[in-house]
């Protein structure tokens, strides 16, 4: 089998986030970049069908060169290759065509995206891939078994979970679930120094539009300060939020 | 070319998200001197949606979408929009509309904005302001494509009644297998529990209640308001309860009316996904969790005797304003 795994680079959950350029910019001074973590889920995911089923395990990233620290992060985690789209990743629908070509020259057969990156929070990427390549697609995925050509996933739904069945080739949109938080991988030594010598190809990216456009940014409006209200006195707090907040 | 907004039922009824998505497409459709119509699918009553400002409802019956497909569902859009003329098709966040959206938007060659929270601007960019960085920034966003599919957030913009003489006309679309590759086998969904997409109050215990054991101290708040029930990370973690309760960057987001933190210290991550819930109380021991700084409203002390005391009165007020 053969598995492609986005992984999208994101500033680290801990980031303060800033903007630049008169709101029109990230701003990254100082921001530690890491594998976005619902990626993170499906790698380990990919890992394993690596290590128990033989799958080969390739990662590829639309970005320009300072996203490839992250995918030597990846390699050193196990995979086996990583390819890098030399592009500027600026919106969904422009990363979905890139990773569209790359997903068809490659011929996988399963597909390991994230539920949505951390970052801009879109959430569109593999349901877009998936249509683009007239693959199947399970989104929220936090379980997944495959049997020769056919998938078992489980999928997260508002108030419960269902279990989908589809061939291969497959598109995931996974998170957390693929795989236990405390299985998640971190590069040993030995991992980090083979990383080295794996193969890291850069391609050129192909010609496509962006749907969107990033106009500016906004931070939300500062926080008015708590009202504390004393524990011998809980019936102030059923009355604040009965009266003033009128949420019960 | 009226906005087409889908309208989700859950056994064929229509809940807030339905009325929520109804309300904004009505807004637009104010805004751009047009009609909104509506699609529902093997729903009941879809005249009650004529409440929220909705003109027409095409209405699909079709046993092939008893249970969701993100491509079925978003080939009966497409095939609704072409039908209409419709540039904007409008949806909701639910878990379902964030599977199809993407699917759909490829469709229709369209630019997709998820996590909306106002009417776009009244100039010819429209751009949309939507919430990005799990809820620590805006960002305003112009759709460049023509047609456009806008996700609305949760609880953001609110429902509005606008009532309109709506009329519903039945809407055969052509579904052939290929929309079904991937199949439902089973589903499991709690039954007469809040989950936390619906609930209007969440009530998420942290660490800081010890172990499993405490957790009635939590369900009986819970049950008391009516609320679902959560918890930070750390505690799916360990098993304590169901992964499934995650709220944070990693885990659900929570956009409910109230929502009550006990034994949770407040961490960036934790904070992210809960920060659009309008109020936030918090009860901690410790008057240096970082929480209070996010709060409205804040109790320090114990939480074993905070808990059960507030649980109490609250049961009585209840009581009392039946
Ligand atoms: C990549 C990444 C992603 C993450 N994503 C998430 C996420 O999505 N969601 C999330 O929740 N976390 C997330 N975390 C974890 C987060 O950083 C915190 O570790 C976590 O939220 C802490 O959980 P907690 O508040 O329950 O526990 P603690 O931090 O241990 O806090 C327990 C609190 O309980 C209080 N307490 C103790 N005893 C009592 C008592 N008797 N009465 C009242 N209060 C008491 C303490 O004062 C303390 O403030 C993430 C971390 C990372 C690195
Ligand atoms: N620039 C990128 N390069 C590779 N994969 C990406 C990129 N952006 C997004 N993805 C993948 O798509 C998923 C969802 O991202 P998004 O639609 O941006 O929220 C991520 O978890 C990644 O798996």
């Amino acid at each position: 089998m053969k598995i492609l795994v986005c992984i999208s680079h994101v500033p680290d959950t801990t980031s303060k986030i800033n903007f630049t350029d008169d709101n029109s910019k990230f701003d990254t001074n100082g921001v530690q970049f890491v594998i976005n973590p619902n990626d993170e889920f499906g790698l380990t995911r990919a890992m394993w069908f690596k290590e128990k089923q033989g799958a080969t395990v390739t990662v590829v990233n639309v970005g320009e060169a300072d996203t490839e620290p992250t995918l030597r992060k990846a390699l050193a985690i196990g995979a086996d290759e990583a390819i890098r789209v030399d592009a500027k990743p600026t919106d969904g629908m422009f990363v979905a065509r890139q990773l569209a070509r790359v997903a068809k020259e490659g011929s996988y057969d399963l597909i390991i995206a994230g539920r949505e990156s951390i970052d801009y929070n879109g959430g569109m990427v593999p349901g877009m891939l998936a249509t683009m390549i007239d693959a199947n697609f399970v989104n929220t995925c936090i379980s997944l078994e495959v049997e020769g050509d056919q998938a078992t996933a489980v999928r997260e739904i508002d108030g419960g979970k269902e279990t989908l069945k589809a061939s291969l080739p497959l598109v995931i949109g996974g998170q957390k679930g693929l795989v236990e938080e405390s299985d998640l991988k971190i590069p040993n030594m030995r991992g980090i120094m083979m990383a080295r010598k794996k193969q890291l190809t850069v391609m050129e990216p192909v010609e496509a539009e962006a749907a969107t456009e990033s106009k500016k940014f906004e931070k939300p409006a500062p926080k008015g300060e708590v009202t504390l209200v004393s524990p011998d006195n809980l019936d102030k707090l059923i009355d604040l939020l009965h009266n003033e907040a009128k949420v019960i | 070319m009226s906005v087409l907004v889908y309208t989700e039922n859950e056994n064929g009824k229509f809940k807030k998200p339905a009325f929520e998505t109804a309300s904004y497409a009505r807004g637009l459709a104010d805004m751009l001197g047009t009609t909104v119509t509506a699609v529902a699918v093997n729903a009941e009553g879809a005249e009650e949606l004529g409440k929220y400002g909705v003109d027409k409802v095409l209405t699909v019956n079709d046993e092939k979408l008893e249970k969701f497909s993100a491509k079925g569902y978003a080939e009966v859009l497409s095939q609704a929009a072409e039908k209409e003329g419709s540039t904007f098709i409008i949806v909701s966040s639910s878990a379902n509309a964030k599977y199809m959206a993407p699917v759909l938007a490829v469709k229709r060659s369209a630019g997709y904005a998820p996590n909306v929270v106002a009417l776009p601007e009244n100039d010819d960019t429209l751009t949309v302001k939507r919430t990005v960085f799990t809820n620590k920034a805006f960002n305003h966003t112009a759709i460049t494509t023509e047609n456009k599919v806008i996700g609305v957030s949760k609880n953001a913009y609110g429902i509005t009644e606008n009532e309109k003489d709506v009329q519903l006309e039945s809407f055969a679309v052509t579904l052939g297998d290929e929309q079904f590759g991937v199949e439902v086998t089973e589903v499991d969904k709690v039954t007469g529990k809040v989950t936390i997409a619906d609930a209007e109050i969440v009530v998420s215990g942290g660490r800081g209640l010890k172990g499993p054991e405490n957790w009635h101290l939590v369900e009986n708040l819970a049950e008391t308001l009516g609320a679902a029930t959560a918890c930070s990370k750390p505690v799916s973690d360990l098993g304590w309860r169901p992964h499934s309760e995650h709220v944070g960057q990693t885990g659900k987001p929570v956009a409910s009316n109230l929502y009550i933190a006990i034994g949770i210290s407040g961490a960036i991550q934790h904070l992210a996904g809960i920060n659009s819930s309008k109020v936030k109380v918090v009860i901690n021991n410790d008057p240096e969790a970082p929480f209070f700084k996010a709060a409205d409203y804040g109790v320090v002390g114990d939480a074993f005797e905070i808990v059960p005391e507030l649980t109490e009165k609250l049961k009585e007020f209840k009581a009392n304003n039946a």
